[in-house]
């Protein structure tokens, strides 16, 4: 996991649904991830798809990722090219997913955020510096369980490379 | 200090006692997917060499999603979790026998178990007194795998329900009525307790439609106490040697406490695009319906059927609204031929699928064309859910959505309820 990120912010409202980011009526597109990224929070806006860039943010409002269970949801957000979502507060499942595909979801005050700005994350420290703003945002840091999962590349490769789960010392 | 229900059964399978906020990891005794997610869940333990399950009795594939399937990459995908079942010896829930969370209760969940579940309504077994809850597909094929998995214990929420419901006034108004209060987030981590002398009356069928919408408001699972009902509901799938009681201490700890009046409730909406977006009929009443849904996990039991068919009975669906049912199992089908509600709802025009979860998750039976309104039975009114994001779902009770099918608007279910 690299420790400092670096992109442009893409600004999203409450509630985005995993039927936003990944609608059901792409089904058949489940076991083809790649194609399926390519309509990525497509439902929120239509645009997104086409404009992101790797290495940017997704930040949204509060319980970003509601809804159904699908992994899909933050893998294809992964696959897109985004470094982190950062949101007010992150529905359970989908949370624990992005920890689990390493994809790095932060908590944290997105009010202080807009669309386009430039920010830089320091991961270990809990610092988002807003560059377009010249602010700082502090978010708190991951619960050690999923900064294990998250190191070791995802839940698959934690248990590929331990055997079973290691969360603890 | 006494133990929630969470406390309780995380505890039995973490091998030490345990309180909310410890994290431990823990045996699940029943694990499932269905084909929106296990074909992923069955990629990531072939990609780490990890093809086996630990109880391949209690892990179960469902295809239920897209059945019969759709579309040919939705067949290859149906064709991952055949192979896996077949290579592993777990159980596949093949087209036509039902929505996973309805065949989960009525063969594989008793009281007191674990089960994890890569799909969002995996809480609906927490009415069997279970600890129920869903997950990603990389979390669930590990639990197949390894049978076990990591756990948060949650906090819980008491939600204390008593009195009579009114007329026309049914669970699903309840939980409705539940998740408007607490909001779409308002229980995130935790675990919601339903308990009370209402819920104590209930039947399984109307606990199930509680316990399945706990995530609704976040919540990790929705649990009801394995009492005496629970008993006699397992006697009468032949599984009575699986029960056991469960309940939480008198003094185990909450960390909220909701006292609701059920004879104060009227019947409720969930109007689009979230489900926490509760109305009263009378802010609704009269909006033109295209599509009436009956079925789902939530709704598509025996007694849902029973609902819809007693309003429709001997009437016809509006000319200008479609009219799907579908049971949620074909133990529930097989019942609603029997009882002649099936009969009565193909009479009144209804179009009946195969037991799954039909239109409600939008891959196909009812996608909704533009500016379409539907009225479902289902957990979820979300943008797009169901295939069309151009297109609003409102949630209701079977009587409501019953009742829309014959005036072709929104109607209260009083006046149509004999
Ligand atoms: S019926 Fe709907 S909510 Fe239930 S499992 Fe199927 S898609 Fe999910």
């Amino acid at each position: 996991m690299k420790e400092e990120l670096n992109g442009n912010s893409w600004k999203f409202g409450d509630d985005i649904s995993t039927d936003l980011i990944a609608p059901g009526r792409y089904f058949h597109l489940r076991t083809n991830l790649p194609e399926l990224a390519k309509h990525v929070l497509e439902d929120a806006d239509p645009e997104f798809p086409a404009k992101v860039k790797s290495g940017d943010f997704v930040v949204a409002g509060r319980n970003f990722g509601l809804g159904s269970s699908r992994e899909h949801a933050p893998t294809i957000i992964k696959l897109a090219g985004v470094n982190a979502v950062l949101a007010k507060s992150f529905a359970r499942i989908f949370y624990r997913n992005a920890i689990n595909v390493g994809l790095p979801v932060l908590i944290c005050d997105t009010d202080k955020i807009d669309e386009g700005d430039k920010l830089s994350i320091e991961l270990s420290n809990g610092v988002i510096h807003n560059q377009t703003k010249g602010t700082e945002i502090t978010f708190n840091p991951l619960p050690n369980v999923m900064i294990r999962i998250l190191n070791d590349g995802g839940l698959a490769s934690h248990i590929e490379k331990h055997g079973d789960f290691k969360l603890e010392d | 200090m006494g133990k929630t229900i969470s406390e309780k059964i995380i505890g039995e399978h973490a091998g030490k006692e345990v309180s909310a906020g410890d994290i431990v990891v823990a045996n699940v005794d029943v694990t499932a997917v269905q084909d929106g997610t296990g074909p992923l869940a069955v990629q990531q333990l072939n990609k780490i060499n990890l093809v086996q399950a630990a109880n391949p009795k209690s892990t179960v594939l469902f295809i239920d999603h897209a059945a019969p399937s759709p579309h040919k990459d939705l067949s290859n995908a149906h064709g991952l979790l055949r192979d896996f079942a077949k290579k592993t010896g777990v159980v596949l829930s093949e087209v036509g026998e039902g929505v996973c969370h309805q065949r989960l209760v009525e063969s594989y969940v008793k009281p007191g178990d674990i089960l994890i579940g890569a799909d969002s309504h995996t809480c609906t077994s927490g009415a069997l007194g279970a600890f129920s809850t869903g997950m990603g597909s990389t979390d669930v094929a590990i639990g197949i795998a390894l049978g076990k998995t990591w756990l948060r214990v949650p906090e819980t929420f008491k939600i204390n329900v008593t009195g009579q419901f009114q007329k026309g006034v049914y669970a699903k108004d309840l939980i409705l009525y539940v998740i408007g209060q607490i909001g779409a987030d308002g229980a995130t981590y935790k675990a919601l307790e339903f308990t009370g002398d209402t819920i104590k009356a209930m039947t399984m069928s109307e606990r199930f439609t509680l316990s399945n919408m706990a995530v609704e408001a976040g919540a990790k699972t929705g649990l009801i106490e394995a009492d005496d009902v629970t008993k006699q509901y397992l006697e009468e799938l032949g599984r009575g040697d699986e029960f056991r009681y469960i309940q939480a201490d008198e003094d185990a700890e909450y960390e909220k406490v909701f006292d609701i009046d059920a004879s104060k409730l009227e019947p409720v909406i969930s109007a689009p695009h979230t489900v926490d977006n509760v109305k009263s009929l009378n802010e609704l009443m009269g909006t033109k319906v295209d599509q009436v849904f009956i079925g789902t996990c939530t709704n598509g039991r025996l007694d849902d059927l029973e609902i819809a068919a007693s309003v429709l009975k001997g009437k016809q669906r509006h000319p200008d609204t479609r009219l799907i049912v579908t049971p949620a199992s074909k133990q529930v089908y097989i019942q609603a031929m029997e009882k002649g509600y099936i009969q009565t709802l193909v009479e009144a025009g209804a179009a009946v699928m195969a037991p799954g979860c039909g239109p409600c998750v939008g891959v196909h039976q009812g996608i909704l064309g533009d500016e379409e309104v539907c009225i479902a039975t289902q957990n979820r009114n979300f943008k797009g859910r169901m295939g069309n994001p151009n297109s609003y779902i409102y949630l209701s009770s079977p009587a409501t959505a019953a009742a829309a099918a014959i005036t072709g608007k929104i109607t209260d279910p009083r006046e149509v309820l004999v």
